[in-house]
């Protein structure tokens, strides 16, 4: 009974302490209504992720979005640190294990110290006025601060959208080191690396994603080629993928590969590795959207799904060939779901991630399983395989399933009409652009690495003496052991 | 005094020990090798790439015996270690010139 006597009082309390000011007549209305309205819209930019002009809060950036791209930030950094280094490192031979690791933590560290002094400006800036390289306004961070540049984004701060491209920068070198395991020596992989970002990385990442971009069709209104690249199929994966394969047969294979057994020494840390590049992907896709917002929403959505659905059809396409599901397989699965699906991920949808899945767990599956024993080529833990023809196969895919429905800016008058973008999408043609971008990928990958790659091994050798590589690179470039029995 | 060296495979070890213990046997040394017979190994396949595992996991149990229990000891490990499937192991018989008890310092079959 007395339950309901304490609501009752409230309501009728507030009843009688409101009714006066209903009573009388209407307030004041303030006096600067089009600078309250300014405001007020402002605001509204925040929430919407839209340009804030003419508002108070211009030139700041907006604290959700912010604090998700340095969470996302975080997460493809952890992507390569520690996830690439187990993954990779869990799958070549003991003697190895340190090796990969050490590759891992060096490009980290290089391709920071490059970003910082020209690669961010070379991608991003734009002073060059050039689709190719974008300038030298931010050389050494000058000028990078906590300020948007609307260039890219509204709201996030310029030096947390510079680290997150950073971490970018990193892993794409890193994936290459899966190809070149276990006989490249380290010092000839960071002169290799070095050379390799400004040659291919820096260009391909501004004819991408920089503002006077040669084929950025979402955020240049002048592109040359209106293709689109949610988060990296070219730029990423491709380009690695690529030059991966072109790099392990400059090298030549693995003493006693395809007479002596290496296997991986612990599929554990591979898993475990897996695990990581997987919660990983999400800042690496989601954050693509460089803010918190439905379309970073739905690339979150179409990421997972592509993921587990690619990670189950390689598993069940095994059963069906060797009667085993291997935990390698579904490793190898879901991380082929997840390159294929990260060029497209902020422009399809739910039914067109799956159908994205499926082909990832399949044509990767393909290439891992046929092409290797048909080519024989050493392609030590399979980066060619799942990021050169994942990629590949999603920059593709992209052009057929993406849809204006995921992502507006597809057909936005403002870019994607100027540009030539909308009327592909409109007339589901964009696959002819998708297959330009893919074809000047491949080009500058391989061209360039055959040039890079032959003029290293000429000029300091990249390999190791055969004794090293037999005693194993851990001892022999680090001077370490990764286990101690 | 005789030395055993004995190959079982691993998840035998366990039976192979009691059986020595009963017939009063007081230690053993116990390695974990890899080898093979006439078993044959098995396939594994990483991504399409097949091995061939030629050397199995076995145990190697080394003990070394008075000269009077030798035939019981080796008959124990036969009884403990025998599945009738093959990889089952081998036994072998070594002399030995000495032993030494290190913390009394007693010697011969004493010392065993």
């Amino acid at each position: 009974m007395k339950n309901w006597m304490l609501p009752l009082l409230l309501v009728t309390g507030l009843g009688l302490f409101s009714s006066p000011a209903r009573s009388q007549t209407a307030a004041p209305i303030p006096a600067s209504t089009a600078a309250l309205e300014a405001r007020v819209a402002g605001l509204e930019a925040y929430v919407k992720n839209s340009d804030p002009a003419g508002s108070k809060v211009t030139g700041v950036p907006g604290p959700g979005h912010n604090a998700w791209m340095m969470v996302s930030s975080a997460l493809v950094l952890f992507m390569t640190l520690p996830g690439l280094a187990l993954f990779y490192g869990g799958l070549v031979r003991t003697k190895n294990v340190l090796s990969v690791m050490a590759q891992c933590l060096g490009i980290a560290g290089l391709v920071t110290i490059l970003w910082w002094a020209l690669g961010y400006s070379l991608v991003f800036g734009k002073n060059f006025n050039c689709p190719f390289l974008g300038g030298s306004e931010y050389f050494f961070l000058r000028g990078v601060d906590f300020a948007p540049n609307t260039d890219y984004s509204y709201w996030v701060s310029q030096s947390v959208f510079c680290m997150y491209q950073l971490m970018f920068a990193i892993i794409t070198p890193a994936l290459i080191v899966g190809a070149i395991a276990e006989r490249m020596q380290f010092k000839a992989l960071m002169l290799f690396v070095s050379a390799w970002m400004f040659v291919v990385y820096f260009p391909l990442a501004h004819m991408v994603w920089g503002s006077t971009g040669f084929m950025n069709g979402v955020w240049n209104p002048q592109a040359f080629i209106p293709a689109v690249d949610f988060a990296g199929g070219t730029v990423v994966h491709m380009s690695s993928g690529w030059s991966a394969l072109i790099l392990c047969l400059i090298l030549g294979k693995r003493i006693g590969f395809g007479t002596e057994p290496m296997p991986p020494h612990s599929l554990v840390l591979c898993m475990v590795g897996t695990g990581m590049l997987w919660v990983g992907w999400y800042g690496f896709n989601a954050g693509s959207a460089l803010a918190s917002d439905g379309i970073a929403a739905n690339a979150f959505l179409t990421t997972t799904l592509a993921a587990a659905v690619a990670s189950f059809t390689w598993a069940v396409a095994e059963y069906i060939l060797k009667e085993k599901a291997s935990v390698l397989g579904f490793c190898s699965g879901a991380v082929a779901g997840l390159v294929v699906i990260t060029p497209a991920c902020g422009f399809v949808d739910a039914t067109g991630a799956v159908l994205i899945g499926i082909c990832a767990g399949l044509v990767p599956f393909f290439a891992v399983i046929k092409l290797k024993s048909w080519f024989r080529y050493d392609d030590a833990l399979d980066t060619f395989g799942v990021h050169a023809v994942g990629g590949t196969l999603g920059a593709l895919l992209t052009g057929f399933f993406a849809t204006e429905k995921a992502n507006p800016n597809l057909t936005v008058a403002s870019v994607a009409g100027k540009n030539g973008l909308a009327d592909l999408v409109s007339s589901h043609k964009l696959w002819i652009a998708q297959i330009e971008a893919i074809f000047i990928t491949l080009a500058l990958s391989i061209v360039a690495t055959v040039i890079l790659g032959y003029t290293l091994k000429a000029l300091i050798g990249l390999r190791p003496a055969p004794e090293s590589e037999r005693q194993g690179l851990d001892t022999t470039d680090h001077g370490e052991e990764g286990y101690v029995y | 005094m005789k030395k055993i060296e004995a190959i079982i495979k691993p998840f035998k070890l366990e039976e192979v020990k009691s059986a020595l213990v009963e017939i009063g046997l007081e230690g053993m040394t116990v390695t974990e090798v890899k080898g093979f017979g006439r078993q044959k190994g098995h396939t594994e396949i990483y991504r399409g790439s097949e091995y061939t595992v030629d050397f199995l996991p076995k145990v190697k149990i080394d003990l070394v015996v008075s000269d009077d229990r030798l035939e019981k000891a080796v008959q124990a490990i036969v009884q403990g270690a025998k599945t009738g499937k093959i990889g089952d192991g081998k036994i072998f018989v070594l002399p030995v010139e000495s032993s030494t008890r290190i913390r009394t310092e007693e010697t011969g079959d004493k010392a065993l």
